[in-house]
């Protein structure tokens, strides 16, 4: 039976198991949005297209399963770019499918054309522009398996109109073939043995975890690694959920904005184990003097990553799950001794800490130990970018695979209320708080709509400083003072709130912030937390940029 | 130090903007690429010279294989290899000169491939090395136009590339 592109596409969609879009109508989407008009597959409206890639990326990062997206050609594409890079910078599975001008105009400048396959050639994991309805049900099939498997990243699917609206008679189901495609499976035995043994050598391990631990579902492996060796763990940004926060060897995040004891351990370790991770500038600091005298070695899925910025000692290529799986079937029991002694000295020497007590004045960290109070383990918190993030990063301890969702390598302000919105559709029955700052939440505060009309009840705490203010940190360390264009006049968040139909609330003293959370969390719609912050706090400890992990401000 | 990469790539469209948009944002320096069909249509084979350190070249191929529409990146600098570049050269040639010019064009065993009222047009392959010294034995003549290829290479003997044998060139006998 002949079927049109549309309705082929959206088959093939619920083939891989899709249950929602999230996406913005325009012409050249027209016959995809016909299509949806009868399908089962839930459509959620955003109000701005970087809305709903976000969105989709902060489904598939809490629910481990891919986001999709859907826009329309010329400005609906483009507005998916930010968020495209951003999925990609994470490595997060998404679907961007986007509509394109009839195949006929493709080159000539048409209405509302743009390249968006062009555009987004660096920020995709691999791309399509469709030009006949038949090959949507191999291309759709590929774009899930390039985007899920392997190191996950986003895929783009660009469909002229007259392909979604072409009535063809859809091709028969093949099976893959991609033979630029291979994906690595475990490291080789010898790799591993030699990694054991150096394991067993070593006097002074630290294991720095990321992403990758999170992305292959490596919680356990990774805590029974560690606890086999005693090694303590430190988390990237993105590693954070991937590790109990409470667990006595857990140390929390390193890096630019790491704890000190963190940083220290990483610094004074004879052999460094990095898991799912990419030697990010922010975490390593100066690059020259980052474990200069330890043996290194890496875990990881990207062979790319492998010696990118650091050189490797022992690289072991393949899924951190089943890796670390297999180092844990080889390593015998070691014993705890002068080294773990010496990093439990550091965390009692050097805690995260703040001045809680000053006369009526409300620290932003103290709001995110609150948070943390109320919510307990049951909440994903997904954040904005900016200093809240990194308190957020600091003052909540995560226990939960991926109950820590934030835009890590590419920090996009923005990012958050979308993605928070992504988060509570994948999660319908959990608490999600977006913790956001008073200049990202302005960013994509129009989301406001998406959450009240779909009935998602986010809450929504907004760290309010008056600043954008990790800018106005930097200007205030290292531009004397001279805050150039980072203090923000703002507009009445609970009145924004109470326009768009949900809940507002403004918070001003430390007595009210827990009764507060209490009220706004049994409200079954989204809230807005107006907190009214200290507002020349500063994110402590730091690492001047350009400077090695020990050189710590704070 | 220079590296001869052969890349053995599906033949979609878009592949050539994949791999060339890889190299320039990655910083990396291609000294040159050609392109070409290979004995299976389905698949196209680049050859590319980047200039760069091994460390560099191993970032190059790693990325390179990321690429979904790469099939095979094989770095044969260490091989055995033929490698060829033609070359078309128009130099000015009055009737007194052209003896001189004919002369040269046999010695690097090129061939006249067009006769104007005061120029020639040569045609020369060769590796890059006689290439160059082809270039410079015309250059006192007056070089009016000139186009080059970019390098094409291939294993000698029994070794070759393909898109069959897993790995890198495997040695199939
Ligand atoms: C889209 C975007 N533009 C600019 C920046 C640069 N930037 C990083 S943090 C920051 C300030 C964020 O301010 P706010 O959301 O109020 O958070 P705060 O730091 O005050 O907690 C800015 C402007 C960015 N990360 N993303
Ligand atoms: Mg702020």
């Amino acid at each position: 039976m002949k079927r049109t592109g549309a309705n082929i596409l959206l088959e093939s969609l619920r083939e891989e198991g899709v249950d929602t879009i999230f996406g913005y109508p325009g012409g050249s989407v027209l016959p995809i949005y016909d299509a949806i008009f009868d399908s089962d597959i839930r459509h959620i409206l955003t109000r701005h297209e970087q809305g709903a890639v976000h969105a989709a990326d902060g489904y598939a990062r809490a629910s481990g399963r891919p986001g999709v997206c859907l826009a329309t050609s010329g400005p609906g594409a483009t507005n998916l770019v930010t968020g495209i890079a951003n999925a990609y910078m994470d490595s997060v599975p998404i679907i961007a499918l986007t509509g394109q001008v009839v195949t006929s105009q493709l080159g000539k400048d048409s209405f509302q054309e743009a390249d968006i396959v062009g555009i987004t050639l660096p920020i995709t994991k691999h791309s399509y522009l469709v030009k006949n309805a038949k090959d949507l049900t191999k291309v759709v099939k590929e774009a899930f398996h390039i985007a899920t498997t392997g190191r996950p990243g986003p895929v783009l699917i660009d469909i002229p109109r007259d392909v979604s609206a072409a009535l063809v008679e859809p091709e028969e189901e093949s099976p893959l073939n991609l033979p630029g495609y291979n994906l690595p499976d475990v490291p080789s035995k010898n790799r591993l043995e030699e990694a054991v043994r150096v394991i067993m050598a070593s006097k002074r391990p630290v294991i720095y975890a990321g992403g990758g631990v999170v992305n292959s579902g490596a919680f356990m492996e990774l805590q029974q690694f560690a606890e086999k060796i005693i090694a303590p763990v430190t988390m990237t940004l993105m590693g954070l959920s991937g590790f109990p926060g409470r667990h006595p060897l857990a140390l929390g995040m390193l890096g630019m904005h790491g704890s000190k004891y963190a940083n220290y351990a990483v610094c004074s370790c004879d052999l460094l184990i990095a898991v799912g991770v990419r030697f990010d500038d922010r975490v390593t600091g100066k690059l020259e003097r980052f474990v200069p005298e330890a043996k290194v070695i890496h875990i990881d899925i990207d062979p790319a990553e492998i010696g990118k910025n650091v050189k490797v000692d022992i690289p072991l290529v393949g899924d951190v799950k089943n890796s670390l799986a297999e180092l844990i079937k080889r390593l015998k029991a070691k014993p705890s001794g002068a080294w773990q002694d010496q990093v439990q000295n550091w965390k009692k020497e050097y805690p995260l800490t703040f001045e809680e007590n000053e006369e009526g004045k409300l620290k932003p960290q103290f709001v995110i130990r609150e948070i943390y109070r109320a919510g307990q383990d049951r909440a994903r918190i997904v954040t904005d970018v900016g200093q809240h993030q990194m308190w957020s990063a600091h003052y909540y301890d995560y226990t939960r695979p991926r109950s820590f969702i934030s835009s890590g390598g590419l920090g996009t302000m923005g990012f958050g209320l979308p993605a928070a919105i992504g988060v509570q559709v994948a999660c319908p029955d959990e608490l999600v708080f977006n913790i956001a700052g008073d200049g990202s939440i302005q960013m994509n505060i129009q989301e406001l709509a998406t959450a009240v009309n779909n009935n998602l009840p986010i809450k929504i705490a907004i760290l309010n400083n008056g600043y954008l203010g990790m800018v106005r940190q930097w200007q205030e360390l290292f531009y004397n003072h001279r805050y150039s264009q980072t203090e923000l006049i703002n507009p009445d968040f609970t009145k924004i709130a109470e326009a768009y139909g949900a809940v507002g609330m403004r918070i001003e003293r430390q007595k009210d912030v827990a009764p507060a959370l209490l009220e706004a969390l049994a409200v079954k719609k989204p809230v807005v937390m107006d907190f009214l912050v200290e507002r020349e706090e500063n994110v402590m400890p730091m690492v001047p940029p350009g400077e090695p992990l020990d050189k710590m401000l704070g | 130090m220079k590296h001869t990469l052969s890349v053995m790539v599906e033949n979609q469209p878009g592949v050539l903007a994949r791999v060339a948009g890889l190299f320039s944002r990655r910083g990396f320096n291609i000294d040159s690429l050609a392109v070409g069909q290979t004995e299976n249509p389905a698949v196209s084979r680049m050859t590319i010279v980047v200039e760069g350190d091994d460390r560099i070249v191993e970032q190059v191929t790693k990325q390179l294989h990321k690429l979904i529409d790469v099939i095979k990146v094989g770095d044969i600098t260490a091989e055995k290899y033929v490698d060829r570049e033609l070359v078309m050269v128009k130099v000015n040639a009055d009737a007194g000169q052209r003896g001189e010019i004919m002369l040269i064009a046999d010695i690097f065993r090129a061939r006249v491939i067009d006769f104007g009222r005061r120029t020639l047009t040569l045609e020369c392959t060769g590796d890059e090395g006689k290439i160059t010294a082809f270039e410079e034995s015309l250059r006192p003549y007056g070089i009016k136009e000139m186009v080059r290829t970019g390098k094409v290479a291939m294993l000698r003997g029994t070794r070759f590339t393909s898109v069959e044998n897993s790995g890198l060139d495997q040695d199939v006998e």
